[in-house]
């Protein structure tokens, strides 16, 4: 099991969030998008620029920014791609 | 909800004194709960039909819409309460939901869910079981979920929450029918909460301060859920719940004592409080995803793999950014091959009901200046503004409100989003933009998406670098008879669409570099965090595309245009006719500003016409060519060759044609836009800045291209 932050995640992989490092304001709305402990989340692209990714929270596809990206931990899960995996 | 006291029934039920009376009326209650759009309202109308009144009781500060609804020989009182996505009291309708729900004790709560991304519903499923004890599942929108490829096997789910689930579909009213014979059945069971079970911390803290609460409360409530509130420190619902059951909760001594020793056993485990709050809900999206588990499944070649698929390529590295261009190239060749055509008809059938308009006037002996002012002045412009504006609305509306329908928009917002963020500004921006397209006032308003204030201004006062829907037909008319001077053929058309696009473009590049410019001295500030969702896309209802777009834009502008085109036709007329010595009021303020116009240029006319198309840019061609025929009035142009040669009569040429473009791009916004700035922003300065700022840039742009160019012609 690899720790890494959200930005790190290569597309068409997954992980699971291991936990929050923001505060405030931008915690609150992770927590609204249904990024909590144990929430997979798949990157699903990225933009022409490369920044910011796409990614699939709970059915949706959300786009976050690096700098964002890099304050949600993740446990890496080795299989990629597939829904429903645990 | 979007039922109002006014739209809906006839009785209002606060004659009845108390919800308790109201509650003696019928059999049952049944409270109809649910996350925001996923159908609540139109479920809620197909079970009572008309028979509804809205509800405002004592102590409710958001009313709830009410209705009456018949079935196997009971009647149930429906309550449609706000849509929320949970009831951890974070919003007014949280706390409202969750009020009623647990302290108004309806009989059965029915909870509305979305086929489509069922997961994120059942986090508020679970929350409202573990507060109601009969409880059932509508899941709502199958068919659409079908479509999308994904399949929910009801059965299953039922079998794992323990509780009815009845599969859905819109307005069907046999499956309506099952709904409430379930709600029936479950209202003859004696129904149980189902707690959700979290670790052994959380656990051991509620059966510490659970047996307290059973003993003291003993009325409708989950012991269990009360507990975990005191233990969140949920004031709102503390006060809530003191009132319900008549004494101050936290200053009982039992339950303060039983909470300090609940709350000490959670802190030694390191559950403080924004902890807790996390693991609760973290625990509440765990078991609603086991719980999905098999219970939701996607078709393999499924729309999200589809979606998936297009993305790929309208957001990818090498596509990304030509598609997006292709697609606004696209639009305005469709816009300007079909306007022609639409045009020119438009603009004949006008100036024939001018002929009859006018012969009526003369023969009911309408004196010369009033025949003038209102037939060659307020009629022609009037016909002008709809025979030019329309049919490019009419097109470029509706494509584009179709773009915006498959979910194309927010596409652009993702690809354009590290650009604007390099200017420290939002993503957003680009929706913004885009909306300006249509209407910079819209976009203007439309700047409410961007959450950060000094991000909003920016795309505020860089909103109309985009030219709106009042400058197209003139930069359409423009690039094809100075640019193209062919006879409308298809490459004509084509380059003509090309071109525009080009100077949709350099549109776009102000808008950065304005932004850019005014985050590195005015707005000051790093850009703030940003999320965006990329919904799914769908295919377009192109009937509701068709009227919302004709109805909700074309027709408004028009008529905002139309409006505003009248009193400005008979403006022009005036100053044309008042003469100041020798020459019209018109030609004596052109003579003035003509130096100056030159060099950028232009000339006095051209300058004269953008300053008094200050209410509308798209009188500004009309009073042009007004000025030009110095006969007092807007000519009967039928064809755009017509129009050329009075242009080139008046000595225009490339560089004239050019500088009006650039200048028709780069100069104030109208008036309402300037005035929805200073509504939105609060501020004459900021309207003033916004006004300003285009206007010094196309000043100077314009001077630059015309001097260049007239070095090397």
């Amino acid at each position: 099991m690899d720790t890494l932050t959200l930005d790190n995640l290569s597309v068409n992989r997954c992980g699971r969030v291991a936990g929050l490092l923001s505060g405030g304001a931008m915690r609150r709305r992770m927590i609204d998008l249904g990024i909590v402990e144990g929430t997979k989340i798949e990157c699903v692209g990225r933009s022409p620029s490369g920044d910011p990714s796409a990614y699939m929270i709970r059915g949706a596809v959300i786009a976050i920014r690096k700098r964002d990206a890099k304050n949600i931990l993740l446990v890496a899960s080795s299989v990629g791609g597939n829904y429903g995996t645990h | 909800m979007g039922l109002t006291k006014s739209s809906v029934g006839t009785r209002v039920i606060d004659k009845e004194k108390s919800f308790g009376d109201f509650r003696e009326k019928y059999d049952a209650v049944v409270a109809l709960a649910g996350n925001p759009n996923v159908g609540k309202s139109t479920v809620f109308n197909s079970l009572t039909g008309m028979k509804q009144h809205t509800g405002n009781w004592a102590g409710k500060t958001v009313a709830s819409a009410v209705g009456v609804c018949r079935h196997g020989g009971h009647e149930y009182a429906m309550v449609d309460i706000p849509g929320t996505y949970s009831l951890m009291s974070s919003s007014k309708e949280e706390e409202v939901a969750r009020n009623f729900l647990c302290f108004s004790s309806p009989d059965v709560s029915v909870v509305v869910c979305d086929a489509t991304c069922l997961e994120r519903n059942l986090n508020l499923v679970l929350q409202i079981m573990e507060v109601s004890k009969k409880t059932v599942i509508c899941v709502n929108l199958l068919d659409e979920a079908k479509r999308k490829g994904i399949e929910i096997d009801t059965e299953l789910l039922s079998s794992r929450l323990g509780v009815s689930v009845v599969g859905v579909v819109g307005r069907d009213k046999k499956s309506l029918g099952v709904l409430l014979d379930a709600v029936s059945d479950t209202l003859e069971s004696d129904g149980a909460y189902r707690n959700v079970t979290y670790c052994d911390a959380i656990e051991d803290a509620v059966s510490i301060l659970s047996p307290v609460i059973e003993k003291k409360i003993s009325l409708r409530l989950n012991p269990k859920w009360v507990s975990l509130r005191l233990l969140d420190g949920d004031e709102t619902l503390v006060k809530e719940l003191s009132g319900f059951v008549g004494f101050d909760v936290l200053g009982d001594e039992d339950i303060s004592l039983a909470l300090n020793r609940a709350d000490e056993h959670l802190r030694e485990r390191g559950f403080f409080a924004d902890i807790l709050k996390e693991a609760i809900a973290s625990t509440l999206v765990r078991e609603a995803e086991d719980i999905c588990e098999g219970v939701v499944s996607y078709e393999k070649k499924g729309k999200k793999e589809r979606d998936r698929s297009i993305d790929k390529v309208l957001t990818s590295r090498a596509f990304g950014y030509p598609v997006m261009i292709a697609f606004l190239a696209t639009v305005f060749f469709i816009t300007i091959s079909g306007a022609n055509a639409i045009s020119e008809l438009i603009s004949t059938f006008l100036f024939y009901i001018e002929g009859l308009f006018g012969k009526f006037l003369l023969s009911i002996g309408t004196p010369d200046w009033l025949y003038g002012a209102l037939v060659l002045g307020i009629f022609r412009v009037l016909a002008w503004v709809v025979s030019v504006m329309l049919p490019p609305m009419a097109i470029f509306f509706p494509l584009f409100t179709l773009l915006e329908d498959v979910g194309y928009l927010p596409r652009i917002a993702y690809n354009l989003d590290k650009p604007f963020s390099k200017c420290s500004a939002c993503g957003k921006q680009a929706l913004t933009m885009c909306m300006g397209f249509g209407c910079n006032a819209a976009g203007v308003v439309g700047c409410r998406i961007i959450d950060s204030p000094r991000e909003r201004l920016l795309a505020t006062l860089t909103n109309c670098f985009v030219p709106c829907n009042g400058k197209f037909p003139m930069l359409i008319a423009l690039i094809s008879i100075f640019f193209i001077g062919g006879d409308g053929g298809f490459f004509d058309t084509l380059l003509s669409a090309l071109l525009l696009t080009a100077v949709i473009l350099l549109g776009v590049a102000m808008t950065f570099f304005c932004t850019w410019l005014l985050s590195k001295t005015l707005l000051r500030g790093t850009p703030s965090s940003f999320t965006l969702e990329l919904p799914p896309y769908r295919r377009p209802q192109i009937f509701r595309v068709l009227v919302r777009s004709v109805l909700d834009r074309t027709v408004f502008v028009l008529a905002r245009a139309a409006a505003i085109a009248a009193p400005a036709g008979l403006v022009i007329w005036l100053m044309a006719n008042i003469t100041v010595g020798d020459v019209s009021l018109l030609r004596y303020i052109a003579d003035f500003l003509d130096p100056f116009a030159s060099l950028m240029g232009l000339d006095g006319v051209i300058l004269v016409a953008f300053i008094l198309g200050l209410p509308a840019n798209e009188i500004v061609i009309p009073i042009i060519i007004m000025a030009y025929l110095a006969e007092g009035s807007i000519a009967e142009i039928g064809s755009l060759d017509e129009m050329r040669r009075i242009f080139v009569d008046n000595g225009w040429d490339f560089v004239t044609a050019g500088s009006v473009i650039l200048f028709s791009l780069l100069h104030s916004p109208c008036a309402t836009t300037l005035m929805t700035v200073k509504k939105e922003t609060g501020s004459f300065r900021w309207a003033l800045l916004s006004a300003v700022l285009p206007t010094v840039i196309g000043i100077i742009v314009c001077i630059i291209f015309a001097n260049l160019t007239r070095l090397f012609i």
